[in-house]
């Protein structure tokens, strides 16, 4: 669009910021990208995002929109092409509690499995095993996506998960996306992260493992 | 029109923003109280993967977690609207309410902490209290400027139940001159006319959170 000016603040291995990658990108918009160094934060960060110093961050026309998932919305709402949430208000209500599900339960079992060792790690590995399952009931069977047909802001909200899982299954030597116990959920993984748009903006591999190695020794809680 | 039913449990503040949501909208609906040591057959059908108040059950179908709530009611009953209109400025609406959620640990650990654990959780809510009167409200009458918003329903906790709290634990954090806007933004909200007749019995609050921190207090010492 002539005359809008999009600025994005993120980290290359921010899952948060992943998020609002994929949005820009399945709605085509144009803008430019700052990469932050979380352990020397630009003034440019601090400026937009005072009051948790974090990214990632949208400036649209000079205006910060931060937090993850509120400039998710904020970019559906300004740019109608390709829509990522329903339109009816029960399916956002749906898509809107399957993110924050997967935010508040699915997560913290898997951090608590990246962190602990022995026992503790496969008791948490069994406890996120059981809030994955959950959320494989928000896929609908024969429907290639969260979002149905095509990708949602479940799927983009809810995918750097999965790929987090792969790390930690890696790392941590535990299943975490099973796909015996999680079929419809494992396939679900499997086709998003192929889809050229979203596999283009996956960090290398090997580069996410060795930063999320690094983690295991010293966590940087930078990013929101 | 369709039925509404709110399932909620007295005093929660998750619960009374979503009451004070369709009540500020005038959406007619019926309130079920919950016992959460004793749930009920309709709360585990209608929220079985959390099991948690408040849900919405509006023509029979359930919505629960109280922003995924709001945005519901919002969407549904757009009468005296809750967000604006421009983008932007409902971003940052729902941001000064993820802000407040974001709090909700501070706010507990303040209210049934002791020692360090609740001095650290009190200078937490006393900067974000700052930064809610400094940032977020300025110079605004409501968080939603004119009228009442969905950050206002959010920070509602100021103007209700924080004062019981501090009460109860023997620590002001919240004090008129620390926040001389931020009280007028309290007043404000509880003067409201549709507010003022929604509001939790100050009596009754110290008697069931007096109740509560004890309760807490027994389980860390057993």
């Amino acid at each position: 669009m002539a005359g809008e000016c999009v600025q994005f603040l993120g980290f290359w291995a921010s899952p948060s910021a992943l998020r609002v990658v994929w949005a820009l990108k399945l709605k085509g918009i144009d803008y430019e990208h700052i990469e932050e160094d979380l352990l020397n934060k630009s003034p440019l960060l601090l400026k937009y995002n005072p009051v948790h110093k974090k990214v990632p961050v949208l400036v649209h026309n000079g205006k910060p929109v931060a937090e993850s998932l509120i400039i998710v919305e904020y970019i559906d709402e300004v740019w109608k092409q390709n829509p990522l949430l329903p339109q009816d208000p029960y399916e956002r209500a749906k898509a809107r509690f399957w993110v924050k599900f997967a935010d508040e339960k699915v997560v913290p079992d898997m951090v608590s499995t990246f962190m602990k060792t022995g026992e503790e790690k496969e008791k948490a590995a069994k406890a996120a095993r059981e809030c994955l399952k959950t959320l494989e009931s928000g896929l609908e069977e024969g429907k290639q996506f969260f979002g149905g047909e095509a990708i949602g802001f479940v799927d983009i909200a809810v995918g750097w998960i999965g790929i987090w899982a792969r790390i930690v299954e890696k790392l941590k030597d535990v299943s975490l996306v099973d796909e015996e116990t999680m079929p419809l959920l494992h396939a679900w993984l499997q086709n998003f992260l192929e889809v050229p748009i979203i596999k283009e903006c996956i960090p290398p591999w090997d580069k996410l493992l060795q930063h999320n190695k690094g983690y295991l020794v010293k966590l940087t809680p930078d990013s929101t | 029109m369709e039925q509404v039913t709110v399932l909620g449990s007295w005093p929660s503040p998750y619960a009374y923003r979503v009451l004070w949501a369709l009540e500020l909208k005038g959406v007619e609906y019926e309130y079920v109280e919950e016992d959460l040591l004793n749930k009920s057959d309709m709360l585990l059908k209608y929220n079985p993967i959390l099991k948690k108040i408040p849900v919405l059950i509006h023509a029979g179908k359930p919505i629960v977690e109280s922003p995924v709530i709001i945005e519901y009611i919002e969407e549904t009953w757009p009468q005296n609207p809750l967000l604006p209109q421009d983008p932007y400025e409902k971003a940052m609406a729902r941001f000064w309410t993820k802000f407040c959620d974001d709090k909700g640990l501070a706010f507990t650990l303040f209210f049934i902490g002791v020692g360090e654990e609740q001095q650290k959780a009190a200078k937490e809510v006393r900067e974000a209290l700052k930064t809610i009167e400094e940032k977020a409200l300025g110079e605004k009458k409501f968080l939603g400027g004119d009228e009442i918003g969905m950050a206002d329903l959010a920070w509602g906790v100021l103007a209700t139940s924080l004062g019981v709290i501090e009460q109860i634990v023997g620590m002001t954090i919240f004090d008129a001159e620390s926040f001389p806007r931020l009280h007028r933004w309290a007043q404000n909200f509880r003067e409201h006319p549709v507010i003022s007749k929604n509001l939790p019995e100050l009596e009754k609050l110290l008697v069931n959170y007096t109740r509560k921190r004890e309760m807490y207090l027994d389980t860390k010492i057993a």
